[in-house]
């Protein structure tokens, strides 16, 4: 080794110890919104760019593509105890779940004989499902919503009575709600649901990735999950049907997807998505002792240095990376902008940052009042989550909400 | 390729954000002339605004506040208080919330109702002065008035739906049910709709 390089190198190292290292800092945890991609993902989707076959296409080109498509597929099934022929790529986990409420809409009946057009989802459902289901209201479904206890967790007593008043052909509820992490017993729900004869959904997009997700266990016959939130791509996402389960496709015109979705496959995206999949099944179990451990560090250090702070959802049967917690007299939007200021990145269910004039329909769903889900914020950990960022947090978090609450009309009597 | 997005506020609000100004240390309001707070928790917006006057001169000499929201309700209310001082209290009871909104730079759209309750505290503050001082005849109260009788829909019940996104008349009529029985006031209540969407909205 040359001097120079020796010097180079010591010179390196002596800017790196001068940076200041909090201001420059910017702290994510906000994974359950959308992830970085994984190394591994990004490698395989520049490799994959150099693939542009049609995996339609007979020639070598398509055979290449359409290999890869298959590889991908059989990948992504198996980490979820499915058959590949089970698996159905389409855009995102969006489309997965509507494609699967939509079947119910069907006026004819002709492609889903025997259709029941009613739907029982649960009132802490993603966007995606709730639109969803008010808009098949006007397309003559009938849906039903259950309730949640102050958990997060739906009432199965009243599913079943749901389900005694017949006719139901769905129940659809979600593995693990983006905002307060709650898990549901989707094994239970399937077995109510298939005991009065309806099939079961569950949108496993929050799950996936971050807790075992066998569908087998679950004894689900349709599952939604995504890319983005497993440190995939944007713009992939995967539908679980159950081999044998009716199915109509919500696009048509393409024999894609062994005509269950039409347009050209996604090639980079189910690749990307393959890849972060097996990435998930070899850092999952380890990764999620680690956020667990954080989880607590977090409840813990917030209980002890901000006074009331009121922690959402579930304590234990949560996903590991998530804690949602109110500070009544503070605002949302407020908290998450000045932890902006601070560099660190996290996600509010005040109404002000929504667009809309309601703060969050889940944390309402809950039972707690609308102060509390205005002040509320989300805290989603990930795989690059370190100790020293938790404890920047904690080493920031009580000043914002000092400053927010002495700034606050809270503790004046009117 | 960006290398940042930029703020969804302009950089005077984040600036009013990031330094707020004459905040209200404490609780206790016992050393001001008049007091107004407007809003509530529940609906995520709440001010209070507490003034000093100069008697004589009826100019406000001191505006300090406190704001539960978010960072635009913050900033409007922290400009405001840098508004009034020096102004004669007819001169700051008329403030209107576009004149805010115009301080700060401009206000996203869906922001706009986050902000008006500022000028309201700063009346009720200015009214609570009046009362204080033995000058209820002076006590302005900006009066509602019933537009649909059939309903019972006021002029404030039309601004609120403004500020809550109703632009068309049969967005107004999804918020307040206005004219959906008689439809007599629906001139009037057209009318009152372009008022506020002008007021709020207008170039």
């Amino acid at each position: 080794m040359g001097n120079n390089l020796i010097f180079e190198l010591l010179a390196a190292n002596i800017t790196e110890i001068q940076k200041p290292v909090m201001s420059l800092r910017q702290i994510y945890f906000d994974n359950n919104a959308t992830t970085p991609l994984h190394p591994e993902v990004k490698k395989e989707l520049v490799a994959a760019m150099e693939m542009f076959g049609n995996p339609s296409s007979m020639h070598a080109f398509g055979r290449e593509a359409r290999a890869n498509v298959e590889d991908a597929r059989g990948r992504v099934a198996a980490f979820m105890g499915a058959h590949e022929g089970e698996i159905v790529f389409t855009g995102s986990g969006s489309e997965a779940n509507n494609t699967v409420l939509s079947l119910f809409a069907c006026g004819s009946g002709q492609c889903f004989p025997g259709m029941r057009p009613k739907i029982v989802t649960s009132r802490i459902e993603h966007p995606c499902v709730l639109e969803t289901s008010e808009c098949l209201v006007h397309r003559g479904v009938d849906v039903s919503y259950l309730d949640v206890d102050g958990f997060g967790k739906v009432d199965l007593d009243q599913l079943e009575a749901q389900l005694k008043g017949g006719g139901v052909g769905l129940v659809s509820v979600m593995m693990a709600n983006n905002e307060i992490g709650t898990i549901q017993d989707i094994a239970s729900i399937s077995k109510l649901a298939h005991q009065y004869g309806a099939l079961m959904h569950t949108d496993a997009v929050q799950a996936f990735g971050k807790v075992p997700v066998d569908v087998n266990l679950l004894g689900v016959d349709f599952l939604t999950i995504s890319g983005h939130k497993i440190y995939g791509p944007k713009g992939i996402g995967a539908l679980y049907v159950r081999k044998g389960t009716p199915y109509c496709p919500f696009i048509r015109g393409g024999h894609q997807e062994r005509g269950r979705r039409a347009g050209t496959e996604n090639t980079l995206g189910i690749m990307g998505l393959a890849m972060a999949v097996d990435m998930r099944n070899a850092e999952m179990e380890a990764e999620a002792e680690r956020l667990i451990g954080f989880r607590e560090m977090l409840r813990n250090g917030i209980g002890e240095r901000i006074d009331e702070a009121l922690f959402n959802g579930h304590p234990v049967d949560s996903v590991p990376n998530t804690l949602n917690v109110s500070f009544p007299g503070a605002e949302g939007e407020s908290i998450l902008l000045y932890l902006d200021l601070a560099g660190i990145a996290v996600s509010t269910g005040s109404a002000c940052a929504s667009g809309s004039l309601d703060p969050s329909h889940v944390l309402l769903a809950t039972g707690v009042d609308a102060e509390r889900a205005h002040g509320s914020i989300r805290i989603s950990m990930g795989r690059t989550t370190t100790v020293e960022e938790v404890e920047y947090l904690l080493e920031v978090l009580p000043g914002v909400i000092e400053r927010i609450r002495n700034m606050s009309t809270a503790y004046i009597k009117a | 390729m960006l290398q940042s997005g930029e703020w969804a506020y302009t950089e005077k609000l984040k600036e009013h954000f990031e330094s707020p100004k004459n905040i209200l240390q404490g609780t206790d309001t016992s050393a001001f002339d008049g007091v107004g707070m407007e809003g509530n928790l529940q609906c995520g917006d709440q001010m209070m605004v507490a003034i000093k006057v100069d008697k004589e001169k009826e100019v406000i000499s001191d505006c300090q506040w406190k704001t539960y929201g978010c960072a635009s309700a913050i900033a409007s209310t922290s400009i405001l208080s840098e508004m009034v001082k020096g102004m004669t209290l007819d001169q700051a009871f008329d403030i209107s919330p576009k004149e805010v909104a115009k301080e700060l730079g401009g206000l996203p759209e869906n922001k706009i109702h986050c902000s008006v309750l500022g000028d309201k505290a700063l009346r009720a503050a200015i009214n609570d002065f009046f009362i204080r001082n033995g000058m209820s005849d002076r006590v302005k109260k900006v009066q509602a008035r019933t537009v649909c009788q059939c309903m019972n829909v006021t002029d404030h019940d039309i601004e609120e739906a403004v500020l809550e996104g109703a632009r068309t008349f049969y967005e107004l009529q999804e918020h307040t049910k206005i004219s959906t029985v008689c439809g007599l006031c629906k001139e009037d209540a057209e009318a009152e709709l372009q008022k506020y969407v002008h007021l709020h909205f207008g170039a």
